[in-house]
């Protein structure tokens, strides 16, 4: 099918992005990489009275390093994620989770906003926000705030934001050096939606885990931290009795649905397997 | 809404046209610009067979809509033979048997283009990979692997010689 008739706008900064949401009332939808909304256009099940199209904002194309923290332009493609060089030696974790986002094509322009704002759970950059604690940056007619990803996914495509607001930057802390790393994910088929996936990074100070950070993709309407799992090795160590403890936590952790892709009790069962296998991988797998 | 202008360069060449802002970059190039070599699948970027080069990087015609390509550089399936000349990829494809019924052929060649701009010598598990993103109903799998396999290094020869890559 073809999309039904909208307003189309292709701003040329944040500030009129905003103010044209704003004059749409909730009726206007952001086009960012189009990865997502386009097929729900295309099949008509998303019929907006007009598209903010936010391809034009050269300024919300970016990644920079601060002070510890990795800042992206909401409009950074998953491209150019993928091939950064800053990403690969203070991010690795978000450059593997890139790898499961779909197709090389398709990351050419899916951005990073766009893939967060869409709110997908069973999506990578999620599960990547909320394992590691980041947040974004959003505009809205009344200025601009700062939102946890702890306090930014409400449910299935929904976020806390209101309609009329913008993602213009995403902030991730940059892992420490030497911080295990995995990102392990289980798909029908390479670059099909995750069934599960499991973010994993680890801090050690010798055989004592310092920091532990763990988050599932897919098992439930929102990226869930598995912050039970995270302190049974910060309590207990990176042993095998420990991973498998973390592991079989995991599983307790999450509320899964049911759906044509998997039952809630096979998404359960891939928390935990899954966990484990991203913890023994984290384990041999350091950041550079 | 009314009509939109847009300017683009299609495999080299400057083309311009007009279209409502709805209208899908793929159908665009095929209706407006009558390049049907790119084809239409499932519209909603599963099957790949719409791939084509914008700026350089391989994307889904289907889910871009035309007025996002106003000032950009594409390339399609029409653009690989030069001077009447098969690109080493096509010239592979033939030889290994990489196309039954050719309706994916587009979106596997353009995209194996990008993989091995990025990749000029994949491993076997690379090029699955990659082609993982086009869908070949006629299961003709192998073929295109060995044919893209086959290509890789002719295109590394083609680029340091300067030729068609």
């Amino acid at each position: 099918m073809k999309p039904a008739k909208f307003d189309y706008h292709a701003p040329a900064s944040v500030d009129e992005a905003v103010e044209l949401l704003a004059r749409y009332g909730g009726d206007a939808k952001v086009l960012a990489g189009g990865q997502s909304l386009v097929p729900l256009l295309n099949f008509r099940l998303a019929r907006p009275a007009a598209l903010v199209d936010v391809n034009r904002i050269a300024a919300l194309s970016y990644v920079r390093e601060v002070d510890g923290t990795v800042a992206f332009g909401a409009m950074t493609r998953q491209r150019t994620i993928e091939f950064s060089p800053v990403v690969a030696s203070r991010l690795p974790l978000l450059r593997e989770a890139t790898r499961w986002v779909g197709h090389l094509p398709i990351r050419s322009r899916g951005t990073i906003g766009g893939s967060i704002a869409h709110a997908d759970p069973s999506a990578e950059y999620p599960a990547v926000l909320t394992a590691l604690g980041g947040e974004v940056e959003v505009q809205g007619p009344r200025g601009r705030r700062t939102v946890k990803a702890a306090d930014l996914f409400e449910t299935y495509l929904t976020t806390t934001l209101a309609p009329e607001e913008l993602v213009v930057e995403v902030r991730l802390p940059a892992m420490p050096a030497g911080s295990g790393y995995a990102f392990e994910e289980f798909a029908r088929r390479h670059g099909d939606f995750a069934i599960v996936g499991i973010a994993a990074m680890l801090v050690r100070d010798g055989a004592r885990c310092t920091s532990a950070r763990l988050a599932a993709a897919g098992a439930g309407p929102v990226p869930v931290r598995l912050r039970a799992a995270e302190e049974i090795l910060e309590r207990d160590g990176l042993g095998d009795a420990a991973i498998e403890a973390a592991a079989a936590r995991a599983a307790e952790l999450v509320a899964p649905d049911s759906d044509i892709h998997a039952s809630a009790e096979y998404r359960r069962h891939l928390t935990s397997v899954l966990t484990g296998r991203a913890l023994r991988r984290a384990l041999k797998t350091p950041r550079p | 809404m009314n009509d939109v202008a847009l300017r683009l360069t299609v495999n080299g060449q400057p083309r311009e046209g007009r279209c409502a802002p709805r209208k899908l970059l793929v159908d665009f190039l095929r209706e407006d610009l009558a390049l049907t070599g790119t084809h239409v699948g499932c519209e909603h970027g599963i099957c790949g067979a719409c791939t084509i080069l914008v700026n350089g990087e391989a994307a889904r015609s289907c889910l871009m809509l035309a007025v996002q390509a106003d000032g950009a550089e594409l390339v399609t399936i029409e653009g690989l033979m030069r001077d009447g000349v098969l690109h080493p990829l096509q010239e592979a494809f033939r030889e290994h048997h990489g196309l039954q019924c050719g309706f994916c052929t587009p979106g596997m060649l353009m995209t194996a283009l990008d993989l091995l701009h990025v990749k000029p010598e994949p491993t076997e598990a690379d090029v699955r990979e990659g082609l993982s993103a086009v869908l070949c109903r006629c299961t003709g799998y192998h073929g295109i692997l060995k044919a893209v396999q086959a290509a890789a290094p002719r295109m590394v020869t083609a680029a340091h010689q300067g030729r068609n890559a």
